[in-house]
């Protein structure tokens, strides 16, 4: 299998900012009561303090700690706010997101994603990335695009691209370059394959490091898949049939527990299909 | 918002898929979605889910003046809301006028149930009319089929009030005093699309959303159980030989005898369900549909600070208004809440203060409850009622 997408780490870099209290003993106070509350499932409205009013024990070490806080989890003051249902989820050293579930997708700076192609104009592309707004793409933002060499795209052609500017102020802007100017896998492709709509926990699970998901995948034939985190997968294996039984599988995969997926995977496997 | 435009990818694959003769859900040329109708609380509402596609009818009817060009004739009146909850392409009005020419033939077909029974005429020469309205709740895909079913459904489904005459005088009873009457229907007109592709080489019938957006062109034949054709429709442009048409038509009675049948099912449960006092309507209906994914074991959850947190809140809440206690009549029949000048809200907050100190924890109560009474109390100055 061939993965080729961009971000292969768990969570959205974007989405996290540094936190770091005012007193240093605090902060070390919060950390250690979020860390208690890893994998809990909180709702909005769930809040940490690192207030004094807080008992501290006096074994604390007295180091400030910067706490990252990520998606869903939100500053206010000398709070730590929930914005989001969710299960909390930490990394090492120091970053804690609520992990949630949602289709719809809001375009953030840096993650890549793929598009579909709507208009072309004298110099920019319009490129739908299942926002709110189209995204426009440049010509000149393709590995080896001059003024007079022009990329060959036609409308309703997919598009891997990062995005680099995404705001709610402005119009999101794609490239299909990384920073040294290469490809690095992102442009133009998806001829003989499907595009698929998921949810964006399920592109974070496929996107993951180690990820089972991918793993179980492997296991059943080979096949090629390209990953936007906008929710929007595209498939090719072998044959048509085995494409549609790939396709099929990633959106039901969706609402399934581990074992489950597992159980149906291993259906698959003995040939139900 | 716009819809996702289709990339020429997906549009390559479902056709070369239909070369296959491979459907995107795994279906054979000729199955039909999983169709479920169910009825809702009142009479006259049914929901039908094809597939993903949801539509929902609902049947009302008045007595109205006749039309004059056929005074003995009720009237029937099909209407097809196409909102952007079902499909953000239904926003601009281009396409949604589009379906609602389609909408004219199966309701063409049913229309000429109507010639008779249905209505009265009385001395007023008052007619029923009665109007049929389609919602579309969700767009995946053959909206005509899913329509049609939704709106026989909901007509045979439907009671109109029962009305008696007495020589020249004419009583419309209500659901209470007498149980109202289903219509008389004759026969049940389904509507069957088929979806052609590649200029009408391969055929799909209940196209599905992605495989609308890629056909060449469409054909609706709607048929009742005695295989008799109701009405022919056939959209986007594709010439299609007259062996296709017959071939269509013989698909089309198969298929529209087991939807009537299934609708047939469907009224009789909700007759039964109804007769037995269970509980029906749309709300049973609705499977219980859980998201399992990441979900976590019981999780304990913090109780131990929920009385403190409560008994604050309390404590520092701000007292309901409260009525002034007695109000002072200066003249009979006239009475003063409060007095102009004088601020009354300090005593009253002190006295709320007191009262709940010693209230309970858990249970946050409403101290005084507004009770009005439903009698005029005359004030008189010497004897103060307290209106409680």
């Amino acid at each position: 299998m061939i993965p080729r997408s961009g971000r292969g780490r768990c969570g959205c870099s974007s989405g996290f900012r540094d936190i770091s209290c005012q007193a240093t003993r605090s902060s070390v106070r919060m950390f250690s009561v979020l860390k208690e509350r890893v994998g809990e499932i909180l709702l909005p409205g769930d809040e940490f303090c690192c207030g004094p009013q807080d008992t501290l024990p006096l074994t604390d070490s007295g180091k400030s700690e910067r706490l990252v806080a990520g998606p869903g989890l939100r500053r206010s003051g000398d709070r730590l706010l929930v914005s989001r249902s969710g299960v909390l989820r930490h990394k090492e050293p120091n970053k804690f997101w609520i992990e949630s579930q949602q289709r719809r997708y809001v375009p953030a700076k840096g993650e890549t994603v793929i598009g579909v192609v709507t208009a072309k104009s004298s110099d920019v592309f319009k490129v739908d990335i299942g926002g709110s707004e189209a995204a426009s793409l440049s010509y000149l933002a393709f590995e080896g695009a001059t003024k007079r060499n022009r990329p060959s795209v036609q409308v309703g052609d997919l598009l891997l691209a990062q995005l680099v500017v995404a705001n709610k102020d402005m119009e999101p802007e794609l490239v299909c370059i990384d920073g040294s100017g290469r490809a690095n896998g992102m442009g133009v492709f998806g001829t003989g394959g499907l595009l698929i709509k998921v949810s964006l926990g399920l592109v974070r699970r496929l996107l993951a490091p180690r990820s089972d998901l991918r793993a179980d995948l492997e296991q059943l034939f080979p096949c090629e898949l390209v990953v936007g985190m906008n929710g929007r997968v595209w498939v090719r294996a072998g044959a048509v049939q085995q494409t549609l039984v790939l396709a099929n599988l990633l959106q039901s995969c969706d609402a399934m527990t581990a074992p489950q997926r597992q159980q149906l995977f291993r259906r698959l496997q003995q040939g139900a299909f | 918002m716009k819809d996702t435009p289709l990339s020429n990818c997906e549009r390559d694959f479902i056709l070369k898929a239909i070369e296959e003769k491979k459907r995107l859900d795994g279906r054979q040329t000729y199955d039909y979605r999983k169709i479920k109708i169910t009825f809702g609380t009142d009479y006259g509402c049914c929901f039908v889910d094809l597939g993903q596609t949801r539509v929902m009818a609902q049947v009302s009817c008045e007595l109205v003046v006749p039309k004059e060009s056929r005074p003995n004739e009720g009237i029937m009146f099909f209407n097809l809301e196409l909102s952007p909850m079902a499909s953000p392409a239904f926003e601009p009005p281009g396409r949604a006028d589009l379906l609602k020419c389609l909408t004219r033939a199966p309701t063409q077909g049913l229309r000429n149930d109507w010639k008779e029974p249905c209505f009265l005429c009385d001395h007023d020469f008052k007619v029923w009319q009665i109007r049929v309205d389609v919602h579309t709740l969700n767009n995946d895909g053959n909206l005509m089929d899913a329509a049609s079913v939704a709106a026989i459904g909901a007509l045979c489904h439907f009671r109109r009030p029962d009305v008696s005459i007495q020589g020249e005088e004419v009583t419309v009873y209500s659901p209470e005093e007498r149980d109202p009457i289903p219509l008389s229907i004759y026969h049940m007109p389904i509507s069957v699309s088929f979806a052609f592709f590649q200029q009408g080489t391969f055929l799909l019938v209940d196209p599905c959303e992605r495989e609308e957006r890629v056909m060449d062109g469409l054909l609706m034949i709607a048929m009742n159980k005695h295989r008799e054709i109701c009405s022919i429709q056939s959209s986007g442009g594709i010439m299609l030989l007259k062996e296709q048409v017959m071939r269509c038509s013989k698909i089309a009675s198969v298929k529209v005898s087991e939807i009537t049948e299934l609708i047939n099912k469907a009224l009789l449960n909700d007759k039964t369900a109804r007769k037995a006092g269970g509980r029906c309507g749309f709300a049973e209906s609705i499977p219980q549909e859980r998201i399992t994914a990441l979900k976590t074991d019981q999780t304990a959850v913090e109780m131990t600070d929920v009385g403190e947190t409560a008994s604050s809140i309390v404590q520092t809440a701000e007292a309901p208004p409260q009525t002034v206690p007695s109000p002072s009549v200066p003249v009979p029949g006239v009475g003063q809440v409060g007095e102009v000048l004088r601020n009354s809200w300090g005593l009253e907050e002190e006295e709320e203060e007191e009262e709940e100190d010693g209230g309970e924890v858990d249970v946050v109560e409403i101290l005084d409850s507004d009770e009005e009474e439903d009698e005029v109390v005359i004030l008189y100055p010497e004897t103060t009622k307290k209106p409680k």
